[in-house]
């Protein structure tokens, strides 16, 4: 058989009917984009969760008040919290395979020097924060034991807010105003970019939380709303995990199959739990790339049958001169299958476009694998061939003297 | 030259295969159209030898396109036997039917019935293309075919670039571009005037001398079955008369009798 002379037949019979041919790929170029997007974008998340968690340090566990399966997990300012300040220190002096712990009192609030002014997130915490966080200071230094211990107000702020506030200074020593209490900033932590969920995670402001508590509270003290463990090693984090539950669990009385009133969790599960994210989202935009690829093979199903019907005398014609059933068939297979393929390709054009757009706005590392693409490749070859069997039969099932007769 | 109708070749036997290279034997074809049987065929014989120039008439209805879909292999008769060179044709299957089309028939229409949109040059290509002939071989014989039927200057045209005349010229190069022992063509002036018509029998009678090809034409005009050796007629799906042409015409001189052609009609794009 002749295969140039079919690709040619092919494409003079799609450029003779452009638009046609366009609308007819827009199903598979939808879904295929869809596909290519979708996979870029999702491994872009993951490796930038898997990062994120590395750069927190894959030991560190997060204890919180409440407990998921009550829908307690974040109790707001001021409820009472299941996790007290004496629950942090016991922690920290019972337990020998933690390292570090730190509470975490949130609160927000305007920041003024001079004429200029910033609100932010504020968070209360203790001096082994940069331990913990493995966050450095970059100007300055951090609040000490004592800062935490008197309640100092003393503020140590992130990359962002530092530059809002003191363009073209430098911010330590000076005295910045925050609800009209007089702050000195002792240092400024070095930049950190982006969180996963797309936050400016150096837009914030910390200060001690006994200073949270005491000084910048309103009418209610805010709680505890999470502490921040590591432990001495690797090992020693999986340990501190158990022995943390058992000591909370004897220091709130709570009997044998009494559940937890509050969570224990450790960096493996925040990366699972957003994996699972990414299976629920991955699994959520398949299935819309697959119902468009079906519409899509309908349509190039739909569109090939009028073709055949279009040009049922000059398949009469190639018939009379001699064409075998088989090369009619491989000839309209040919047309279904370059319309596939080529609706592919842009497709995955189109997709490569969005991913790349999304990681600008995102600030995301999306990545277009090789292996999404031959998916969809083999996914678009499936279609034509699917979607383009039952026309090109039916063009080789025709009888040529009826086929010759139409009109 | 047999003469009678399909009788005679009953009688011939197999000993005289080697002459008829056409010999269809008491053939029926019926179509079936819901509940009503239409007997297009109804026992027609016949039997033709190599070389032979066979004009077929008759009234519309009486078979004569059937017959010459069967013999040309594009349709299959319901009942009877059909040899070509001698090989029963009757039952092979589909592929089997397009390569005798493909490489031992020649096919002319009366509606020319050239792939639209397509040149003149690659019209005629089409039968090699099947024939799995390559490019450069395609493209040296498709332009023999076009220069035989004087039509050089014409092959980047698309055949609605082509007066009617001009198409027919390029359907009998496709026809004959693959070398095929038989050229049929059902009605091929039908839709041509008087000069063009002459043209296209001009080429049909060439054909047949200077390359022994066999032709069988049907028309229903009688100037034009004058053109060949032998007229064969068809009534009711049975052949009714088969006789030789006693004062065959020559097309060639015709054309010569003709005023001058309006040289408009051939060269209109
Ligand atoms: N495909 C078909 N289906 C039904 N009847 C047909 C078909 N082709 C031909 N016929 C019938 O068979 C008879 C012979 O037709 P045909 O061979 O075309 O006649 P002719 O060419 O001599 O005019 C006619 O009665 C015609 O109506
Ligand atoms: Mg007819």
């Amino acid at each position: 058989m002749n295969l140039i002379a079919i690709l040619k037949v092919a494409m003079r019979a799609l450029g003779r009917n452009k638009m046609r041919s366009a609308l007819t790929m827009l199903g598979i170029i939808i879904g295929v984009g869809a596909v290519i997007a979708m996979v870029s974008i999702g491994q872009g998340a993951q490796q930038m969760v898997s990062s994120q968690i590395n750069s927190m340090g894959s030991n560190m566990l997060y204890v919180q008040p409440g407990n998921m399966m009550q829908g307690g997990a974040s109790m707001g300012m001021g409820a009472a919290s299941t996790l007290t300040e004496e629950d942090v220190v016991a922690i920290q002096r019972e337990i020998p395979t933690v390292a570090h712990v730190s509470p975490v009192v949130r609160s927000s609030g305007q920041l003024v020097f001079g004429n200029q002014n910033w609100f932010v997130q504020i968070q209360g915490t203790n001096d082994q924060f940069p331990e913990i966080r493995s966050w450095k200071v970059q100007e300055g230094d951090f609040f000490n034991e004592a800062d935490v211990q008197s309640a100092s107000r003393v503020i140590v702020l992130g990359r962002t807010v530092a530059d809002k506030l003191f363009p073209g200074m430098d911010p330590v020593g000076q005295t910045i105003r925050v609800r009209n209490l007089p702050f000195r900033v002792a240092g400024v932590l070095e930049a950190k970019g982006q969180s996963m969920v797309g936050q400016d995670q150096d837009d914030t402001a910390i200060v001690p939380y006994t200073t949270v508590q005491r000084k910048l509270a309103g009418r209610t003290i805010p709680a505890i709303g999470q502490a921040m463990v590591t432990g001495v090693s690797e090992t020693g984090s999986k340990l501190a995990e158990k022995q943390i539950a058992d000591l909370l669990r004897q220091r709130h009385k709570i009997g044998a199959g009494e559940s937890d009133d509050f969570m224990v969790r450790n960096m493996a599960d925040v990366a699972a739990t957003s994996a699972q994210l990414t299976t629920i989202m991955t699994l959520l935009l398949g299935s819309i790339a697959a119902i468009s690829l079906i519409v899509g093979g309908i349509g190039i199903m739909n569109i090939m049958l009028v073709s055949v019907t279009e040009r049922t005398r000059e398949i009469g014609i190639r018939m009379a001169v001699g064409a075998r059933p088989n090369y009619i068939r491989l000839q309209f297979l040919t047309e279904s299958l370059m319309l596939s393929l080529l609706g592919g390709l842009i497709g995955i054009l189109i997709g490569a476009g969005i991913s790349r757009g999304i990681s600008g706005v995102l600030g995301w590392p999306t990545l277009v694998s090789s292996l999404s693409v031959f998916v969809s490749f083999a996914f678009a070859t499936a279609i034509g061939i699917f979607f383009g069997y039952y026309p090109a039969h039916k063009a080789a099932a025709l009888d040529p003297i009826e086929a010759l007769r139409y009109e | 030259m047999i003469v009678d109708t399909g009788r005679k070749v009953n009688i011939a036997g197999p000993q005289e295969d080697s002459g008829a290279v056409i010999r269809v034997e008491r053939v029926h074809k019926i179509y079936k159209m819901g509940d009503v049987e239409v007997h297009a065929l109804h026992g027609a014989s016949l039997s033709v030898n190599r070389g032979e120039f066979v004009s077929i008439m008759g009234p519309s209805g009486s078979g004569k396109s059937t017959m010459m879909n069967i013999i040309g292999c594009l349709d299959r008769p319901t009942k009877g036997q059909y040899f070509l060179a001698g090989q029963d044709v009757s039952k092979l299957n589909k592929a089997q039917l397009a390569d005798i089309r493909n490489q031992r028939v020649g096919f002319v229409f009366q509606s020319f019935n050239l792939v639209p949109r397509t040149s003149a040059l690659e019209n005629v290509e089409l039968p090699l293309v099947y024939a799995g002939v390559g490019s450069s071989e395609r493209l040296r014989r498709a332009r023999e075919a076009l220069a035989i039927v004087g039509l050089s200057d014409r092959e980047r045209n698309m055949p609605n670039q082509l007066s009617g005349g001009q198409q027919q010229r390029v359907a009998i190069a496709r026809s004959l571009v693959n070398h095929p022992s038989i050229i049929l063509a059902d009605e091929p002036t039908g839709a041509l005037d008087t000069r063009t018509s002459t043209e296209v029998m001009e080429i049909f009678q060439r054909l047949n001398r200077e390359r022994s090809l066999t032709i069988i034409v049907v028309t229903h005009e009688p100037d034009i079955a004058d053109y060949g050796t032998r007229i064969v007629s068809f009534r009711d799906g049975r052949i009714k008369r088969d006789v030789p042409v006693e004062s065959r015409r020559d097309a060639a001189a015709v054309l010569r009798e003709l005023p001058p052609p309006g040289e408009d009609e051939d060269d209109e794009q």
